[in-house]
């Protein structure tokens, strides 16, 4: 298509020039993460040597000792997703669904309680998850999956856009009476008609919600967890060039996620993404 | 919509009023454990970190601890705070807003597209500790940018010392640069709905009247956009004004709000008054509250032309 000289978009050219000067710009400090990752000791002569030596460290069981607390703060932040994730499909989710069926006038409120956090920042709530903390301490112990419960008010914002867009797109209401009115108990409606349709909103929400949980350090450096993040600092301190292959291993990682959720978003709503589906 | 879930009711039950209003109660009952999840993790913990700045040791309420924001150090604080985030947010939205625009016409399914989209919400939300690494290892002492620098000969850049105080990197002026990488990917993330808004029968409208490229944007294109723009600005200074991750990697002081009230949290240093953190919390909750009603009325008036 050749563009008409008056159309808004920019030419060929200033399109490329902008994305491309951007894109290094921005590719710079993705590459001199890698290329810290691989340096082997002080350069000689200015000559610096190269190898993947901090790599191979990573895996090598007779490290154990000196990564251990990252790979227990890793499985910390897994487990904390597991229980957030969990967070929202348990709590967020059947709330949403319901609010559609039999309360649509609370759905103003569902989305005002839910873009909070966003309003307020997550060291201010801090300061108030401390004194609760020494309660749920009390009543839980001191374990790091308690997090959970704070890091899921944080998500709450991420998570609720993509289920919500997903319910305003289908018709929540017709398809329960339509599936109601042929005999389905509400059991079979929420898992045979309601839960399949929203299977996209759901999954984008898991994935933004481990995303953001894997990312979250506020809350654990002041609660003292050891979380995955947490862990990276004080590692960074004595080994930083693991610190950087860990941390340009969850950048990849993070990409692939919401790469995931792009595509998921932009299989169109309606007879392709079916067609796709079934096919 | 809203119609439609009554008529529901009368295929629940059929045998009367009372078994309905009792099954009403039952459904009301499914909303309990969110809402009480959200009073238990969010209303009290936000009550509490604003509150506590109301009352003193004794646990009596007073506006003495007020006095706070008279101290020199916690002034300077919500000063450098302020400034680091109308500065970050002003270059971003720019540098945002042009990307935006580069965008314009391609398709939002294409690869372009969703690699830009996927890579503004990492580099926009995963930021954080990682994003402290990516500029050790690019502008640190040891980074590649500085190291490249001296070996072309520039020994004495500002990345190796600036103003005297250490490589620029570990200083609050040094932070602009390192929230700049995620200050763009938000503006990408928030700005290109209201720029997909423009619809191309302006663009025709404007040149079958004989203007040109030029008098498209000034005339149509800027003004239309402009509460956008200024909207998305807000949202990425409010941003930036609640971060603390990156802060707290590279910067062992303090300097700016957020690790005042780490300060504050792990060592009560001296201010003279109690609770300094729930006060500082407060301040950070006021400036948010004055952002976000800002950002709603702007948004109300982009809103108009996205149909």
């Amino acid at each position: 298509m050749s563009a008409p000289r008056f159309a808004a978009e920019p030419g060929r050219v200033t399109r490329w020039v902008i994305l491309g000067i951007v894109g290094i710009v921005f590719l710079v400090p993705i590459l001199a993460m890698v290329e810290f990752s691989v340096r082997v000791g002080q350069p000689v002569k200015g000559v610096q040597t190269y190898g993947l030596q901090h790599y191979a460290a990573v895996f090598d069981p007779a490290n154990g000792g000196a990564y251990g607390e990252l790979f227990r703060g890793i499985l910390n932040s897994l487990g904390i997703c597991a229980i957030t994730v969990l967070i929202v499909l348990v709590l967020l989710l059947p709330t949403m669904i319901l609010v559609e069926l039999k309360f649509p006038k609370l759905r103003r409120v569902l989305e005002f309680v839910c873009i909070i956090p966003v309003t307020i920042p997550s060291i201010v709530l801090v300061v108030g998850f401390v004194p609760v903390y020494s309660i749920v301490a009390r009543v839980f112990g001191s374990y790091p999956w308690t997090m959970a419960f704070a890091v899921g008010i944080i998500v709450l914002p991420y998570a609720y856009r993509p289920i919500a867009a997903n319910l305003a797109a289908i018709e929540v209401v017709t398809l329960s009476e339509a599936s109601r009115s042929l005999g389905a108990g509400w059991g079979s409606v929420l898992w045979r008609v309601i839960l399949p349709n929203l299977r996209r909103g759901i999954l984008s929400s898991c994935f933004i919600t481990i995303a953001v949980v894997l990312g979250e350090y506020t809350i654990a450096s002041f609660l003292s967890q050891n979380t995955f993040q947490t862990a990276l600092v004080l590692l960074q301190h004595t080994d930083p060039y693991v610190a950087v292959i860990f941390a340009v291993f969850a950048l990849i990682f993070a990409f692939v996620l919401l790469l995931l959720i792009g595509r998921l978003g932009s299989a169109a709503p309606g007879s392709t993404g079916r067609n796709r589906r079934t096919a | 919509m809203t119609t439609v879930a009554t008529p529901l009711a009368p295929a629940d039950t059929t045998s009367g009023a009372g078994v309905t209003s009792r099954r009403r109660s039952v459904v009301w009952l499914g909303l309990a454990p969110f809402a009480a999840y959200v009073v238990l993790f969010l209303a009290i913990p936000a009550v509490l970190a604003v509150a506590s700045g109301l009352f003193d040791n004794a646990g009596a309420f007073t506006l003495a601890n007020l006095a706070a924001f008279a101290d020199p150090n916690i002034l300077k604080g919500f000063f450098a705070s302020i400034w680091i985030s109308a500065l970050t947010a002003t270059i971003g939205a720019v540098i945002g807003a042009v990307v935006c625009f580069a965008l314009l016409g391609t398709k939002p399914n294409g690869f372009l597209r969703t690699t830009v989209d996927s890579a503004s919400s990492v580099l926009a939300q995963f930021g954080g500790v990682m994003l402290a690494f990516a500029f050790i290892a690019t502008i640190g002492q040891q980074g590649l940018l500085t190291k490249w620098l001296i070996s072309i000969g520039v020994t004495d850049n500002v990345f190796v010392n600036f103003n005297n105080g250490g490589p620029l990197l570990y200083q609050i002026p040094g932070l602009v640069i390192p929230y700049l990488y995620f200050q763009v990917p938000l503006m990408v993330l928030t700005f290109m709905p209201a720029m997909e808004g423009l619809k191309s029968t302006w663009a025709e409208a404007n040149a079958t009247l004989g203007g040109t490229r030029f008098t498209y944007w000034t005339r149509i294109g800027m003004p239309i956009l402009a509460p956008a723009f200024f909207g998305s600005l807000i949202l990425l200074f409010a941003n930036l004004f609640s971060s603390y991750a990156t802060a707290a990697a590279l910067v062992s002081q303090g300097g700016i709000v957020p690790l005042a009230i780490k300060q504050q949290l792990t060592s009560e240093t001296v201010v003279g008054v109690a609770n300094v953190a729930g006060v500082l919390a407060l301040g950070m909750v006021v400036v948010m509250i004055v952002l976000m009603t800002a950002y709603a009325a702007l948004q109300r008036r982009a809103s108009r032309w996205q149909r």
